[in-house]
């Protein structure tokens, strides 16, 4: 970028600072600006928080309520291997959710923590829109269909083998 | 930039290049291979299907053939699917490594690759996509281009018909002859309330105000629905055209179409789509030299189920917490920015076009007295077709389930089907025969809803269903009044208590009370009809209630604390299915010999229940 950095930017990097300039400095860009931040980094880090606090003149607590208010914003990172069980009516009425359960006893962990090596963070979606394969779940950005418990045990022993 | 002349010579080329798509009587040399890249096949790996078959066909220089990425096709329980035309051979269930033989075999030595044909439910093998009994009974009105076009090629929608409605909108109709036809057509919101199209668009006309906008919920919060997603992955233009012509027709030059980020195929379609219409002068300034100029621009939703809720989707779009706004103001008169803004749903859009090119008589000719048209309904759950069907209103559930779903699968039976998602209700055997519209199915205790249609079996547990939705608004009600936040987490722990065998005697009098005063006390729509599903449970299947809190007992085995699976030995055949899918390995038996679980190491987790063929396995 030739121009000179913004104020709002300064210090921060420049992959955020490029987020932000695809937008008007206008405040109802708040959340597209944390979709694509979320999207990027995976959660939403005090830094973009900062930055964006800035960049649209928006306190940083109005941020944080925004944040808060969306299920799809989080403030924590997601694990390496991020799972993610469908828990939309199409999915939860073909069983969705014995999976979460198996995957919550297996990955010792609640909807919305991470394990504490960060290998892997479990969620609970609701619809994908992958609805005609119900039930379904992701792993990172792999979808698995018309899935079963021992589906996903089998993904997980891989997962766990590959160390 | 195209001038109209330029525009009506595409359509006029590309239409003649494009008849075989849906001319099965035509005698081009050429042939279409149409792959579907909706949500559900593209994550059964289509586009590597797409991406195989055009490297095969350059590695083997066929001619003559073009691989087309499509919209949803409706079946995709059966995806990823193939259709080659103009034969419409149906191909399911293909592999990217089938991609070779269909090349070879279908395209090269025109025969038909056997294995990959479908079956239908008969289990007879169909060839064409018209013979399967999935699509008899559909009518495509909203759907026309999804599965036919490219989505991502104007000139392919510029060929069927496309900007055609808009051409007559500027050139030939005033706004208000626009307002008559729509009022005519009988065309009522598809969103949910079924609020009459032609009036809202009356009442922003002549609403005061230097700006206005035109928005498009494309939130479909309902979890289980995807008819609009469908939409806009497989014909976005349809809904730029209709926003523009609303856009005339209330004197708007800006509009909005609010989608999910969860929806990113989607979202990258209607970009594309407005990309392509800004290049083509359809969207922009003095567009076609009629003085009516316009813009769109997308929003991304992020996961909150209430910002469907229109004025909580203006927050939104404004950069808010999505809570809504207190009505009256309408947004007609004070929406977003304050101004006078025009909000409709995706498919409510989508039928706009068609009924300005042929007519409101020609609408109003289908459907029911008071609901015309068809409606788009995503079928899921136990049944065998899942997948997005459209079918004339009045089309009775019976039809839908059984005759274009196929009925129940694994042999067993029809219990209850949901309309209108976590705001609706459940229709029972007894009412399965109602046509589907508005008021018929107010009247029997459901909605139409945005048109997700979850249909259940007698292996669910209707107390467990209502806590399933009951978990869901209580997760997303936005807290802005005290019914709905407070009221629907005292609804959940009943449930709760009850399905986890703590029921006590009066709890079904308290849902009841409880439900009446959160309706009657809550704000927006989502606290007023929040107690519906525990309503219509009561209402339809109050002796499962009273059997789980009188008898602790759950008959359909989905309620845990309840459950004490045993097979019985009658009945197992011991084919050993449930043995080899149990997770905890706690069954145990013989080949042909009944087996048996040891209860002291299941883990309820319920898979053996699905998986026995002969229904052995059930709560004690
Ligand atoms: C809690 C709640 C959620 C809603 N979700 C949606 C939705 O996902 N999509 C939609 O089009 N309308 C939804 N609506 C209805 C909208 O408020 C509005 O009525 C609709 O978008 C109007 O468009 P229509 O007249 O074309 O149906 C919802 C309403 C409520 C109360
Ligand atoms: S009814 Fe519920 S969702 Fe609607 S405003 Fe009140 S708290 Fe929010
Ligand atoms: S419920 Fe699950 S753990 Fe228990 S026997 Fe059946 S498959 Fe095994
Ligand atoms: S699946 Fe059913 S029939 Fe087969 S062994 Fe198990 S209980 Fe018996
Ligand atoms: S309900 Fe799970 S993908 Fe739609
Ligand atoms: S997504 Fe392919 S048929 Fe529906």
């Amino acid at each position: 970028m030739d121009e000179k950095r913004c104020e709002g930017c300064n210090g921060v990097d420049v992959e955020l600072e490029e987020m932000l300039h695809k937008y008007k400095q206008d405040k109802s860009n708040l959340i597209q600006i944390l979709n694509e931040v979320q999207e990027y980094y995976g959660y939403v880090p005090e830094k973009a928080q900062k930055a964006i606090s800035e960049y649209l003149g928006i306190p940083m607590a109005e941020i944080y309520g925004v944040i808060t208010f969306y299920a799809r914003f989080t403030l924590k990172p997601k694990g390496k291997y991020h799972v993610a069980v469908c828990l939309g009516t199409a999915c939860f009425v073909k069983g969705s959710e014995q999976i979460l359960e198996r995957a919550k006893s297996r990955l010792g962990i609640d909807i919305g923590e991470t394990t504490k090596d960060g290998k892997y963070s479990l969620e609970a979606t609701r619809c994908i829109g992958a609805c005609g394969l119900a039930p379904v779940f992701t792993v990172n950005d792999e979808v698995y269909g018309k899935a079963t418990v021992k589906m996903l045990d089998e993904i997980l022993d891989k997962i766990d083998s590959e160390v | 930039m195209k001038s109209l002349e330029e525009i009506k010579k595409i359509r006029e080329e590309k239409r003649a290049e494009l008849d075989l798509r849906v001319n099965t009587a035509s005698n081009s040399r050429e042939k279409h291979i149409l792959v579907c890249h909706g949500t559900g096949c593209t994550s059964s790996k289509s586009p590597k299907i797409i991406e195989n078959l055009r490297r095969i066909i350059e590695e083997k220089n066929v001619e003559n053939v073009r691989v087309v990425q499509t919209g949803c096709f409706g079946l995709c329980a059966k995806g990823p699917i193939v259709i080659i035309r103009p034969e419409d051979v149906f191909y399911s269930l293909v592999k990217p490594e089938d991609a070779e033989e269909i090349i070879e075999k279908h395209i090269i030595g025109g025969e038909i690759v056997e294995r990959l044909l479908c079956k239908d439910v008969d289990n007879s093998v169909v060839k064409k996509l018209d013979d399967l009994s999935f699509y008899k009974k559909q009518k495509r009105i909203a759907l026309k281009n999804c599965g036919v076009i490219d989505p991502e090629n104007i000139d392919e929608y510029i060929a069927f018909d496309g900007y055609k409605a808009l051409e007559k909108v500027l050139f030939e109709m005033s706004p208000d002859d626009v307002i008559k036809t729509i009022t005519d057509s009988g065309l009522r919101g598809r969103g949910g309330a079924g609020f009459p199209t032609g009036k809202k668009w009356e009442f922003t006309k002549i609403a005061e105000g230097d700006q206005k906008y035109v928005v498009c919920n494309a939130d479909e919060g309902d979890p289980g629905a995807f008819m609009d997603r469908s939409i806009l992955e497989g014909d976005p233009h349809c809904v730029v055209e209709a926003m523009m012509i609303a856009g005339y027709t209330i004197g708007a030059n800006k509009g909005y179409i609010y989608v999910r980020a969860e929806y990113p195929i989607a979202v990258h379609r209607f970009q594309i789509a407005i990309d392509q219409a800004r290049e083509y002068g359809i969207l922009g300034e003095n567009i076609w030299g009629s003085g009516f100029s316009f813009d769109l621009e997308i929003r991304l939703g992020a996961g909150a189920f209430v910002c469907g809720e229109e004025t909580a989707l203006l927050e939104s779009i404004e950069g808010r917490r999505g809570q809504p706004r207190l009505k009256p103001p309408f947004p007609a008169n004070a929406g977003l920015f304050q101004k006078p803004t025009l909000i409709n749903n995706v498919e409510t859009y989508a039928n706009i076009t068609k009924i300005i090119l042929n007519g409101a008589d020609w609408y109003a000719s289908i459907g029911t007295e008071g609901s015309k048209g068809t409606k788009v309904f995503a079928l899921g759950g136990n049944v065998v077709n899942t997948g997005l069907v459209e079918v004339p209103m009045g089309t009775t559930l019976r039809e839908i389930v059984f005759d274009i779903g196929g009925g129940i699968p694994n042999g067993r039976k029809f219990k209850a089907a949901q309309t209108g998602g976590p705001s609706g209700g459940c229709i029972t055997e007894e009412n399965i025969d109602t046509p589907i519209d508005y008021e018929s199915l107010k009247a029997i205790g459901s909605m139409m809803g945005s048109g997700g249609l979850i249909v259940m079996d007698d292996s669910k547990c209707m107390v467990n269903l209502a806590k399933f939705y009951l978990g869901f608004t209580v997760d997303e009600s936005c807290g802005k009044c005290t019914p709905c936040r407070v009221g629907t987490k005292r609804l959940l722990e009943i449930l709760e208590r009850i399905t986890e065998g703590k029921g006590e005697e009066g709890d079904i009098e308290k849902l009841e009370k409880l439900s009446r005063n959160i309706k009657n006390a809550s704000v927006c729509g989502l606290g007023q009809t929040a107690p519906n599903p525990v309503e219509s449970t009561i209402k339809f299947f109050r002796h499962e209630y009273e059997e789980h809190i009188k008898e602790g007992k759950c008959r359909a085995g989905e309620c845990k604390a309840l459950m004490n699976l045993w097979i019985d030995p009658e009945k197992c055949k011991g084919c050993g299915l449930c043995k080899r899918n149990c997770p905890a390995n706690c069954i145990t038996g013989e080949v042909k010999q009944p087996h048996v679980i040891d209860t002291s190491k299941c883990i309820k987790c319920g898979t053996c229940i699905t998986k026995c063929p002969f229904h052995a396995i059930s709560n004690k």
